[in-house]
């Protein structure tokens, strides 16, 4: 197949414009081929080691600082509320001591108060009491008058009805035996 | 390419593609029933299982060029 | 599918010269012509395999460049891919070749992005592939090769050798595994090349033999699902065997650092 069409002018190819054999092995064309692979790699190459790989290696890395910053922030966030917990838990246990003594203290003022009113209160009535009494002693004694002057009146008005000559002087001294009495 | 004797070469040469795809057909079937055995080792391997197929199939492919230059 | 016009457009060309109703070219699609005009292809020509290349290395300057010039923490779509690919193959040397290979990532990157991009560009219709031709892996191979014997001989001096004088063996074997080691050595560019070149090749060529098989009216529905199922297969193969390239890079390298067995 290699040399039956090689009338052709152009290297490899024979008169139809077909592949006269392997295009693979067809040494004119392996110069030209090189070349250009050569220049490709080398242009490839460049493009990788000068500007791509750096980038992408730099994009990784900072990636990577980003993800160890973030987690080491998220850490730091997190101690902070776990003091913050603390803090507040801190504050929780003050505040009930000192509403416990608070309301102690408030207890206590208020039993003093209360005694101190009930003190008073019962001076008050230990007075109004012994007003009272007296009163009632001096209302009663008003009254034994009272009930003296109307026996006498009565008995003198009885003497005086019955006939009798009223003797002030005696009927007083026995009403007032038998009042006594 | 009709009637030349190096057309019966080349027929010869080809033969080696069937068997190239014997090769292939055993890496990969042992590869699998490794694979299946011991799943945990099977993603270590898959690189030796390429290697593998394309040394097998590396010689297929050079039957089929020799048919290929008659 | 690639190229299936084109393809159509030869297959009745020829057809018409000869007399014959099924011609197969599959070759077609990988000859290197001048891209502006016609003539010879010289050593500086600006053919379509120039064109290609280039086109991949602007793919190449969107992706990565462009992609990410915004240097965004979050990143969008594109920076994503540029850092997944860095990623990757970030952990792919160290992986296989050891911490101290990292230095080596823009170098592994540069093929690794130059063959995938190229075998994914050749999938386009009527495109040409770049990495289809042995003129472009061997020189990618011997690349390796060179780069990885340097580096083998500066890092370790005459040690180097190490890697061909099996320790472990016993005495009376060592001769004959040196011999084994050195012949196997010097085969890896071959293999590392043709490897590459040939799957392409094979693919895209097979994809033109199904492609004629469409233009009789009988078998074109089997014709034409067969290139879609082998289209997918290609895609396929042209990440793998960018991997594979990549990888076997790696092994070599590794091989480079740590000489002894």
């Amino acid at each position: 197949m290699a040399d039956t069409h090689n009338e052709s002018l152009l290297a490899c190819v024979d008169v139809s414009g077909s592949a006269d054999g392997m295009p693979q092995l067809c040494a004119d064309w392996f110069g030209n081929q090189v070349f250009w692979l050569i220049l490709t790699l080398v242009a490839i190459f460049f493009i990788l080691s000068r500007i791509a790989l750096p980038r992408i290696a730099s994009v990784l890395a900072e990636r990577q600082g980003t993800i160890t910053n973030d987690i080491s922030a998220a850490d730091e966030l997190k101690r902070r509320a776990a003091d913050a917990e603390a803090a507040y838990e801190k504050a929780l246990a003050d505040a009930r001591t000192e509403a416990q003594a608070i309301a102690q203290k408030t207890r206590d003022e208020i039993a003093t108060e209360l005694a101190a009113a009930t003190a008073k209160a019962d001076e008050d009535i230990a007075a109004k009491t012994a007003e009272s009494e007296k009163a009632i002693s001096e209302i009663r004694a008003s009254a034994l008058e009272n009930v003296e002057v109307v026996a006498k009146d009565t008995a003198s008005a009885i003497v005086t009805a019955l006939g009798g000559t009223v003797d002030d002087a005696a009927i007083a001294a026995a009403v007032s035996n038998q009042v006594k009495g | 390419m009709e009637g030349d004797i190096s057309s019966i070469g080349a027929g010869l040469a080809a033969i080696g593609c069937g068997l190239a795809a014997l090769g292939v057909g055993n890496v990969a079937a042992n590869f699998l029933s490794g694979a299946l055995r011991n799943p945990s080792a099977a993603a270590s391997q898959v690189t030796n299982f390429f290697i593998g197929i394309a040394f097998a199939e590396a010689l297929g492919i050079f039957a089929f060029l020799v048919a290929l230059m008659q | 599918m690639a190229g299936e016009a084109q393809h159509g457009k030869d297959a009745g060309h020829a057809a018409a010269e000869h007399g014959e109703g099924l011609v197969f070219h599959p070759f077609d699609q990988f000859i290197v012509k001048p891209m502006f005009h016609d003539g010879p292809v010289g050593l500086f020509t600006f053919t379509n395999a120039a064109f290609w290349m280039l086109l991949a290395v602007a793919v190449i300057f969107c992706v990565m460049v462009l992609g990410s010039s915004k240097r965004a923490v979050i990143p969008g779509r594109a920076q994503s891919i540029g850092e997944l690919l860095y990623g990757f193959l970030h952990k792919m040397i160290s992986d296989v070749a050891g911490k101290e290979a990292l230095p080596f990532l823009p170098y592994i990157m540069t093929l690794f992005l130059f063959i995938v991009t190229a075998n994914l560009l050749g999938l386009l219709p009527l495109s040409y592939t770049s990495t289809s031709h042995f003129a472009v892996t061997v020189t990618l191979a011997l690349a390796v090769f060179i780069t990885i014997t340097v580096v083998g001989f500066v890092k370790h001096g005459t040690k180097f050798l190490g890697l061909f004088w099996v320790s472990s063996a016993p005495l009376p074997l060592r001769p004959v595994l040196a011999a084994v080691e050195v012949i196997s050595y010097f085969i890896r560019p071959v293999s590392h090349s043709i490897r590459l070149g040939g799957n392409i090749l094979a693919g895209h060529a097979v994809i033109k033999v199904f492609a004629a098989f469409a233009s009789i009216t009988l078998i074109s529905p089997v014709a034409i699902l067969g290139i879609t199922a082998l289209y997918g297969l290609e895609v396929l193969v042209a990440v793998v065997q960018a991997y594979v390239f990549t990888i076997l890079t790696c092994v070599y390298l590794k091989d480079a650092m740590h000489p002894s067995h």
